[in-house]
């Protein structure tokens, strides 16, 4: 059944593909590039990766819709008829193509146990992290203490994406609460938004504190929060969002997200360990390897938060300049 | 018993969602081919929803497939009715009123 | 376990004609609408797919495909209260 559910769903994604090459219209491709990010998400919960499936839903298929076609907003929606000659790109890619499937002659087969991947250092996290660190969720804890310093860094591009998109867009003015956006006429839609909105929050906290024990943490945490603000900001006028999270907020809250994760490093370097080892923050190891967890999960939740909300104001605030222009 | 209540549950369910989608391609206008696709997606959640919440155990998981439900029978509607709302702002037309325009415009 | 199979299949017809409708649509309200549907049928099918293989916790990810499938909409219609003002006085030009 997992098979055929497989086949179905690559072959869904290779039509899917197909399409948003040829189509023009540039509105059409957003919305076909969400469906690609859900099949691709499915084929990902499908292979039981159910961490990853949850951050690419969340941010593939959510944050990046809106922000495609916030970006369309500024831009226009018809691509430009390309002018140059297509044989040559198509030769190349056909080539590079080729060898990508030639280059897949030489690799393990897909499942196999004795595959490099399960040989190297899984069987080590799997074997010892309950001993060691004592949570279920096995990725939460390869990525939150294993690989911590991994993770610290992808934080660390999380916030330097949201400096570099600040420092291109700038974020909108706070003062400009009189302008009427959102959606006004659509009434219904604002009752049922204001009702949706804090189940979304609670989601997010849920997420954000379960991610020890089910799939979730910081990150799509972070996602998902911002996605309860983005829908607030869509519905009810960017105005209003910035008045219940104003800008300034936003930036100290990035950088407090990398700080407490890097702070977390710090203080274990001072209690004697190495930098992130979580150990030595309570009197039993697997209760300090806790409590680091749940430090740095929140410190990854509140710069991914920041920083997605970030990114959306600058380009809504962008759009609305325009429109008033 | 509670297994062959939830099947029935589960095909029917399956069967609506079925009628939806050959719903919004046998339509005439956007319109009825909004309704075809809101109404069977709310009947189809609702059956769906029950089916597997009488196959848990009544614990968390069944809790979580209420919040979904809660949230599908809100969201749903709700953007159906946006949509609907919207192609009407835009003007699109209802089959009725492209024929009557028709007539108008042969007189 | 056959009928959650069975089931399992007719949802992923629908979103495979869901999707039919998204990629061959007479309007652009048509394409939404089926982009629309594929959404919340993914959801369903998350749930279904959990119970087939005993892993109930992948219920989690069908409430975020609700989420995001809702949260995709509002931008999609908010995209067109802004944009299809400027595409008709283009027409008019």
């Amino acid at each position: 059944m997992a098979e055929i559910i497989d086949l179905v769903l690559l072959g869904m994604l290779a039509i899917t593909a197909f399409n948003i090459i040829f189509i023009k219209d540039l509105f059409t491709v957003v919305m076909l590039f969400g469906i690609y990010s859900f099949l691709s998400a499915l084929i990902f919960v499908n292979l039981d990766a159910v961490d990853v499936a949850f951050t690419e839903a969340a941010v593939g298929a959510g944050i990046s819709t809106v922000l495609m076609l916030g970006t369309l907003a500024l831009t226009g929606r018809k691509e430009k008829a390309s002018s140059h000659k297509t044989i040559l790109p198509l030769l190349v890619v056909c080539v590079t193509g080729a060898a990508l499937i030639y280059g897949t002659l030489d690799m393990p087969l897909f499942g196999d146990p004795d595959n490099p991947a399960h040989q190297h250092v899984a069987p080590r996290y799997i074997e010892d992290s309950p001993q060691e660190i004592g949570i279920p969720n096995m990725v939460t804890s390869v990525l939150a203490s294993y690989r911590a310093f991994d993770t610290l860094g992808e934080t660390a591009v999380v916030f330097a994406a949201a400096i570099g998109v600040l420092s291109l867009l700038g974020l909108p003015k706070r003062d400009r609460a009189t302008i009427q956006s959102g959606l006004k006429s659509h009434l219904v839609l604002r009752v049922v938004a204001k009702m949706i909105i804090p189940l979304i929050v609670l989601f997010a906290l849920y997420v954000q504190f379960h991610g020890d024990y089910g799939p979730g943490g910081g990150f799509q945490a972070g996602v998902i929060a911002a996605a309860a603000l983005i829908l607030y900001a869509l519905v009810f006028g960017l105005p209003m969002a910035t008045h219940v999270v104003p800008p300034r907020v936003l930036k100290a809250l990035a950088a407090l997200g990398v700080l407490i994760y890097a702070g977390t490093g710090v203080v274990s370097l001072f209690l004697s360990a190495n930098f992130l080892d979580y150990s030595v923050l309570a009197e039993d190891p697997v209760a300090g390897q806790h409590i680091g967890i749940i430090a740095i999960e929140l410190g990854v939740g509140i710069t991914v938060f920041a920083a997605m909300l970030c990114i959306f104001y600058a380009f809504a605030g962008q759009t609305e300049r325009k429109n008033i222009q | 018993m509670i297994e062959i209540i939830s099947s029935v549950f589960l095909i029917v369910g399956a069967f609506f969602s079925l009628t939806g989608a050959v719903g919004i391609f046998k339509f005439p206008d956007f319109f009825t081919r909004v309704h075809a696709a809101s109404v069977t997606d709310s009947i189809s959640t609702i059956l769906i929803i029950f089916g597997l919440i009488l196959r848990t155990d009544f614990d968390l998981v069944a809790v979580k497939l209420l919040f979904i439900l809660i949230f599908m029978l809100l969201t749903s509607p709700t953007a159906s009715h946006a949509l609907a709302k919207s192609a009407r702002h835009g003007g699109l037309l209802t089959l009725a009123e492209t024929r009557s325009d028709k007539k108008v415009g042969d007189d | 376990m056959l009928v959650l199979s069975a089931t399992c299949i007719a949802i992923l017809s629908v979103m495979a004609l869901a999707l039919a409708r998204a990629l061959k649509a007479d309007t652009v309200y048509d394409r939404i609408l089926g982009v629309n549907m594929f959404g919340t049928k993914t959801a369903l099918f998350i749930a279904l797919m959990g119970f087939l293989s005993g892993r109930p916790d992948f219920l989690d990810i069908a409430i975020v495909y609700a989420l995001i499938n809702f949260l995709g909409m509002i931008a999609v219609l908010r995209f067109f209260e802004y944009t299809a003002g400027d595409e008709n006085q283009e027409q008019e030009k």
